[in-house]
């Protein structure tokens, strides 16, 4: 006969409140917050219907021996890669344009393990936006060899690879913004100014031409759009995304975690 | 419980909150009181971890509140009904905050029956709620991860009267279960009725605190004599502690003991009063010397723009 007792109900309960949110619950509920608002959800469906549209001008529009995965596919990178910093921004701004801060950051005072379940969730919400691109090409390749295109399916892997890479990273850049700024109005325009300005500068400036080609992104990202990116292209990418995205994002991190919620 | 030692927040010059401490004990509601600008949403979110305080501690169950695993199960919070995403419906306010904090989901559609958000209302988008509304789904939202600790910045704002009556029962029984509640107010009467504590706030100060009966009571008595100095050395022989008021001598002792110390003495009395409303007096003079005027309650939430330090 034993004479230890538990109460089994009690202390699962009590232990449950003691364990913090994992880093999956959290990313799964920043994921639901991109999705549960009208502004979310249309953001979403734009970037889907932006790849669709796309891909039914290149169908109308392309000369048939042109109609192939690779070139339904690659084209549709760069307005949807212009859509995803929005989400990017919006899903950091938005807890304080909205003022949830307040809320979420009561229900997990460790701030920074918020800002890392936004960013996986703003890096899958990237991840997705390339699938949802890679299925919409193949839309396009059997409409186009079912009306008489060239639908070749000749497809190589590593541009796949680099337009991860390319959507991620400007995901990503949009969120050290949104980090840095804490202002949704502002940081949507700095981030689509800025580089703007820099081109047009690098252009005019002599001296700048060479800097930009290591720090202007328009430029060093453009390899991503072909299957094949030399070693020198690729330091000049990690140079430009230091400038952009780790230091923002460092910096947004900081001032995040010290910014008082109210 | 929650316990809060020496709190001071400044920013710049200007000192928000200077050495504020309390204690809240489990079976109790403790009012927080003061007038707007006093101090009060200031102290609630440096216990929160939401302000970081310019010097003191303060603990929520013994630990700091950001040491919390999940402080949702363990505190309910309601610093601003209005921080909630204007694009959400409340059900979906209230899922998230379930989804955070590991809380069955039927929980949600529970909470909401308990405070009065009926099925259209829930569906509807927070944008749509009245000021009453989002303190129910506030509310709701505080008690979702059921705490046995509740921090309610001015949760009576915007209820109309039966709400603020219904809220007053619900928080006495969650105190009467041996919950903590601490609650804020602008408005005396709105925690009168269901206090047992009160620590009143003028100016980043704590001015008063102590159980309410004893507060309210107004402990002491004015009474005047033509022999003056004859009272006084009679009251102090009693025992009693006498200080000089505007409107004679302030005794700390009820009238009848001070009757009995002036018969005993023989001093003839021209008057004798308790002193009465010595909390409401002080309420009055901390409002009348609030920095900022003190909005009427239908109207109020307090200015909270975007403040960047």
């Amino acid at each position: 006969m034993t004479t230890v007792t538990t109460t089994p109900e009690a202390a699962p309960a009590h232990r449950r409140a003691e364990q913090r949110p994992s880093l999956a619950r959290l990313t799964a509920v920043e994921l639901r917050k991109l999705v549960d608002t009208r502004a979310g959800r249309w953001l979403l469906i734009t970037i889907g219907l932006v790849s669709a549209v796309i891909v039914t001008l290149q169908l109308v529009y392309a000369p048939d021996d042109e109609q192939t995965f690779a070139n339904f596919f690659t084209p549709s990178l760069v307005p949807v890669g212009f859509l995803l910093p929005v989400l990017g921004i919006l899903s950091i701004t938005s807890e304080w344009s909205q003022r949830t801060a307040l809320t979420t950051f009561a229900l997990v005072p460790r701030r920074e393990r918020v800002i890392a379940a936004k960013l996986v969730a703003v890096v899958l919400a990237a991840l997705a936006s390339v699938l949802t691109s890679l299925a919409v090409a193949a839309v396009g390749t059997l409409v186009s060899s079912a009306t008489g295109g060239a639908g070749s399916w000749q497809f190589d892997r590593m541009l796949l690879v680099h337009a991860a890479v390319f959507q991620v990273a400007t995901a990503l850049i949009g969120a050290g913004f949104g980090l840095l700024l804490l202002h949704s109005p502002l940081a949507i325009v700095v981030y689509l100014v800025l580089p703007i300005v820099w081109s047009v500068l690098g252009e005019l400036v002599r001296p700048l031409h060479r800097v930009a080609g290591w720090l202007d992104t328009n430029l060093t990202m453009e390899p991503l759009f072909t299957a094949e990116v030399t070693a020198g292209q690729w330091r000049r990418l990690a140079v430009s995304l230091l400038v952009w995205l780790v230091v923002p994002l460092v910096a947004g991190l900081v001032r995040t975690l010290r910014r008082e919620v109210t | 419980m929650i316990a809060v030692h020496q709190l001071t927040k400044r920013y710049g010059r200007h000192t928000a909150v200077e050495d504020v401490s309390f204690h809240c004990e489990p079976g109790t509601v403790t009012g927080f009181l003061g007038p707007n600008g006093a101090g009060k949403s200031t102290t609630m979110r440096m216990i929160c971890g939401l302000t970081p305080p310019t010097a003191g501690t303060a603990t929520v169950d013994g630990r700091p509140y950001r040491q919390l695993p999940n402080p949702g199960r363990t505190v309910g919070v309601l610093l601003d009904a209005s921080a909630q995403h204007a694009g959400r419906t409340g059900r979906e306010a209230l899922a998230v905050a379930a989804a955070t904090m590991g809380v069955d989901r039927r929980l949600v559609g529970e909470l909401l029956d308990r405070v009065g958000l009926g099925p259209t209302a829930a569906r509807r988008r927070v944008r749509a709620y009245s000021l009453g509304m989002r303190q129910r789904l506030g509310l709701a939202h505080a008690l979702l991860g059921d705490p046995r600790v509740l921090i309610l910045d001015e949760p009576a704002n915007g209820l109309d009267p039966e709400g603020i009556f219904w809220m007053r029962g619900l928080l006495r029984d969650f105190a009467d279960r041996g919950g903590t509640v601490l609650l804020s107010s602008h408005l005396l009467r709105e925690v009168e009725a269901v206090a047992d504590r009160l620590v009143v706030i003028g100016g980043g100060r704590i001015v008063a605190q102590g159980g309410k009966d004893e507060l309210l009571a107004g402990d002491g008595a004015v009474v005047r004599a033509r022999e003056d100095a004859a009272l006084r050395a009679a009251l102090h022989r009693a025992g009693l502690t006498v200080s000089e008021g505007s409107e004679g001598l302030l005794v700390g002792a009820d009238t009848e003991a001070v009757g009995q110390v002036a018969l005993a003495a023989g001093v003839a009395l021209t008057e004798l009063r308790p002193a009465g409303g010595g909390l409401e007096q002080l309420f009055l003079t901390l409002t009348a010397t609030a920095p900022d005027p003190v909005v009427p309650a239908t109207t109020t939430v307090e200015p909270t723009g975007e403040v960047v330090r």
